[in-house]
């Protein structure tokens, strides 16, 4: 019976692309989500160290189970919807910002060959998925029916405009160094040394196209100190103000895997993705043992692991920044953005096209 | 549209967006409501509604015994209820003409300081939690859990304490509190250097405080302004040289005056006031006298008719008590107090308008409110 | 003697508008006047150096109502404090906003707790208790019960 189905489905073109995509959707929100629930322990461990306190300890070793009794207590919650909220809006809100935080991770490779969509021209699809990611908060403010939320979706809206075109240029910069929107050969790009000793990671071709991106990125993750649409002690909770149980949790959730998202992209564009100094030794010493499939899997394992520590290495920065710095002036963050960062962008953007030019 | 707010009516045009701010929000610290006019995030209009936290405070203490009156003062500015305990006391002992003994007045002041220090400490800490600083936060809460320890080693209680008694004080200290207050304030002024580092170089924070709610000194006067906001403008006025009251003459400290007058002086006002609060708590560790801690007073305490106005100055402000005695009864005839944080709150909104709201919480907060002590 | 002073230049300027003028102790001075002369007096006060309004209260007696204005002067370091004499019939007196911006809650206060109108204050509401609340809490004659309930509104 059961190999009967999968007979008919591995012979229908249209079935098999379906179930493909269910079975690969389901892989990265799983993905995405232990990934998320592990952030958020290392975020309340970091945030507590820095507090000078312990942060969680309880729930499980080192408190590794809190982000799931938390889960737990998200799911026993009640949804309130309230009463003149637009329902549909309200509740489809939580839907989208997660759909959207996730579906980039389709065109991001988590190791060498190991991608779900290879596409020509995947930074275009990332880019335009993280742009999209301002349209649930706005769906959320506008469907709350409340002030705050009103006021917080307006305010992303308006930073939106802000943040995105520094953070694009930063990227376009990358893209005019390797002459492609494959992350793949982004990536193979790096592999490669200079002088044969220092990897040729594109931060150190692209240092002020870093500074662009990264501090665009923090607004893109809406985080102290460009968290604007969400600022606690301002607007209480900002968009979500109104949100509950687990509708809550998925905006939070789509929050957290912006970050994870932010933060390996930075690793695949500007720090080598899974390339490190000496690991092709590695690599190609394990070949001799193994062989075929184990290989192939055991080597995207550690290419996996190279991007995840990097990525947390990044994170680390983030929740560091989060910790001291405080919310930067609200009409002062526009102003920083059009007058300093774009013109950087553009200052990098030009001075690596006539590289380019120059060098071939 | 028009609203009704607690009997005031007020039209919301086009354009304009009425936000009800408070009683509940994370940056009104308590139960303060502002009703906001806003235009965009601007705020054209401010209207402060109190009140939610009125117990009559007054009212109860007209049916109260004067030694009973004690532990409501507490309850007024619960930050600083040592100041609230030593104003009151003040003005029954006035009215008495009781002479407190020299360790006591040692004793009140080495309380009222050690208030003013954790008072301010608090006052950073939620203003760090108002400009999304959380470390800040802990850092002063850590601070102030230090000095709570020493008050709770001097009157037994960690927050309320009800430490003054007419005529003195409630415990004598030890030997090793002296030793202890000592070493905390060495901690606390090694710490204080990171305070004023992490507001002095950090370009993000300086550019929020900085000519943001900027009042001069004549509007502040006339507003009402008193204590730290009040200096903050450049007008040394602190009751303590003013109108000294205790032992404080015999004290070497300075007024704390800034001129900018906006939010940033606000903030580094009180930072330099823990300094000068350190140099008062020494000075009377070093010269803390032997003897009673207590003068005698009858048993019953009446005093005779009058009215006596005492007043100190308390972390917030200017804290004053108008005490009335008929002379016939042991309950006071008329009790009102002056409280500095409802004078503050009152002069809030003539000096911040057409802010953006992140600012004017800042703005709000550097004030320094307790809604204990407005609604009273 | 700067208290002596500032009863003599009092006395000069108003003679028998002052019902009363005494030195309670070191830096306090109570006078008393009538109602009536109430704005005249804190605004020759104000333009003389006494620029602080510390406090404005209102006091209920068996045979008159008194605002009671502490004034100080942060030069001299006197602080005035000044009764004005209201009947109880005619809780009324002149506001002095214009003067002093401080005195606007103060007034509120005052009017909420003990009835009195402050006339020509630009917004007296009641301030710490609800706006449909019925009598002046801190009069003598209020009646503590029954409690009082109140609808939900604004």
């Amino acid at each position: 019976m059961v190999a009967e189905l999968v007979d008919y489905i591995m012979s229908n073109k249209i079935l098999l692309g379906i179930s493909k995509g269910v079975v690969v959707g389901l892989f990265i929100i799983l993905y995405a989500s232990l990934m998320v629930l592990f952030l958020t322990w290392v975020e309340r461990k970091v945030a507590a160290r820095i507090h000078v306190r312990y942060g969680p300890n309880r729930t499980g070793p080192y408190g590794l189970l809190q982000p799931l009794a938390d889960g737990a207590k998200l799911i026993q919650k009640e949804d309130i919807i309230p009463y003149a909220a637009d329902r549909l809006i309200f509740t489809l809100a939580p839907v989208f910002a997660f759909a959207f935080a996730v579906l980039p991770f389709a065109a991001m490779p988590l190791a060498d060959g190991l991608i779900l969509a290879d596409l020509n021209v995947a930074l275009l699809y990332i880019i335009a998925l993280a742009s999209l990611s301002i349209i649930p908060v706005i769906m959320a403010g506008w469907a709350s029916n409340n002030k705050y939320s009103l006021l917080g979706a307006m305010r992303a809206a308006a930073l939106n405009l802000s943040y995105e075109i520094p953070l694009v240029l930063s990227i376009m910069g990358v893209v005019l160094v390797v002459g492609s929107l494959n992350v793949f050969d982004i990536v193979k790009y790096q592999t490669e040394y200079i002088f044969g000793i220092i990897p040729k990671w594109i931060i150190i071709l692209q240092p002020l196209g870093f500074f662009v991106f990264f501090v665009a990125s923090i607004a893109e993750m809406s985080r102290i100190p460009f968290d604007m649409p969400e600022s606690e002690s301002e607007l209480i909770a900002g968009f979500h103000t109104e949100y509950s149980g687990m509708k809550f949790a998925m905006l939070l959730f789509a929050e957290y895997i912006h970050m994870v998202f932010g933060s390996m992209l930075a690793v695949l564009l500007f720090f080598g993705g899974w390339h490190l100094p000496g690991l092709g030794y590695v690599l190609s010493f394990l070949e001799n043992f193994l062989s075929g499939f184990a290989y192939t899997v055991v080597k995207w394992a550690i290419q996996f692991g190279v991007i995840v520590a990097k990525a947390l290495a990044i994170m680390f920065v983030l929740m560091w920044i989060r910790m001291t710095l405080p919310r930067a002036r609200l009409h002062s963050i526009p102003t920083f953005y059009w007058k300093y960062l774009l013109p950087l962008a553009l200052i990098n953007l030009g001075i690596t096209a006539v590289a380019v030019a120059v060098v071939g | 549209m028009k609203y009704n707010i607690e009997g005031l009516e007020v039209e919301e045009k086009d354009g304009e967006m009425i936000l009800n701010m408070g009683p509940h929000h994370p940056s009104t610290h308590g139960v303060c409501r502002l009703v906001l006019k806003l235009e965009g995030e601007r705020a054209k209009e401010i209207i402060p509604v109190i009140g939610y936290l009125h117990r009559g405070v007054e009212k109860i203490c007209e049916n109260r015994t004067y030694p009973q009156i004690i532990p409501i003062t507490d309850r007024m500015d619960y930050l600083s209820a040592m100041n609230n305990n030593l104003v009151y006391c003040l003005a029954v002992e006035e009215l008495m003409g009781i002479e407190v003994p020299e360790r006591a007045n040692y004793l009140r002041i080495i309380a009222a300081e050690l208030q003013r220090i954790a008072s301010h400490l608090i006052f950073i800490a939620t203003f760090g939690a108002d400009f999304g600083s959380w470390t800040i936060m802990m850092y002063g809460f850590r601070e102030r859990e230090m000095v709570l320890d020493l008050l709770e080693e001097m009157s037994g209680a960690r927050f309320l304490y009800s430490y003054m008694r007419i005529g003195g004080v409630k415990r004598d200290v030890s030997e090793k509190f002296v030793e202890q207050c000592k070493k905390t304030l060495n901690i606390i002024e090694k710490r204080l250097v990171d305070y004023e580092n992490y507001i002095n170089e950090n370009e993000i924070l300086l550019d929020r405080l900085q000519g943001v709610a900027k009042v001069s000194a004549k509007e502040a006067i006339n507003l009402g302004l008193t204590g730290p906001n009040l200096r903050a403008s450049g007008v040394a006025y602190d009751i303590r040289k003013v109108d000294p009251y205790c032992i404080y003459d015999r004290f070497d400290f300075d007024i704390v005056t800034r001129k900018e007058g906006d939010v940033y002086a606000r903030v580094m006002v009180r930072i330099d006031e823990i300094k000068e609060s350190i140099r008062i708590v020494r000075q009377a560790l070093r010269e803390l006298p032997d003897g009673e801690i207590r003068a005698k007073v009858p048993k019953v305490i009446k005093p005779p008719a009058g009215e006596v106005y005492a007043r100190v100055e308390s972390p917030r402000g200017e804290l004053a008590v108008y005490l009335i005695s008929d002379g016939k009864s042991d309950k006071p005839y008329r009790i009102k107090f002056r409280t500095p944080a409802f004078a503050n709150l009152a002069a809030f909104p003539h000096f911040n308008k057409n802010l953006l709201i992140p600012d004017l919480l800042l703005s709000f907060a550097s004030i320094d409110i307790v809604m204990g002590d407005i609604d009273r | 003697m700067e208290e002596d002073k500032i009863i003599n230049q009092l006395k000069e300027k108003f003679g028998e508008k002052i019902l009363d003028a005494k030195i309670q102790r070191a830096r306090r001075v109570v006078i008393t006047i009538n109602r009536d002369d109430i704005y005249e007096v804190c605004k020759y006060l104000y333009e003389n150096g006494y620029e602080y309004l510390s406090c404005i209260s209102a006091v209920d007696y068996e045979d008159r109502f008194e605002s009671v204005y502490h004034i100080f002067n942060a030069k001299t370091r006197v602080l005035v404090q000044i009764k004005a004499i209201i009947p109880k019939d005619d809780p009324k007196i002149k506001s002095v906003y214009s003067i002093w911006k401080a005195a606007d809650w103060f007034e509120r206060e005052a009017y909420d707790m003990m009835g009195i109108v402050y006339e020509g204050h630009p917004d007296l509401r009641r301030i710490l208790l609800p706006h449909d609340f019925k009598g002046f809490p801190l009069r003598k004659d209020f009646k503590l019960t029954p409690a009082q309930w109140f609808e939900k509104k604004g």
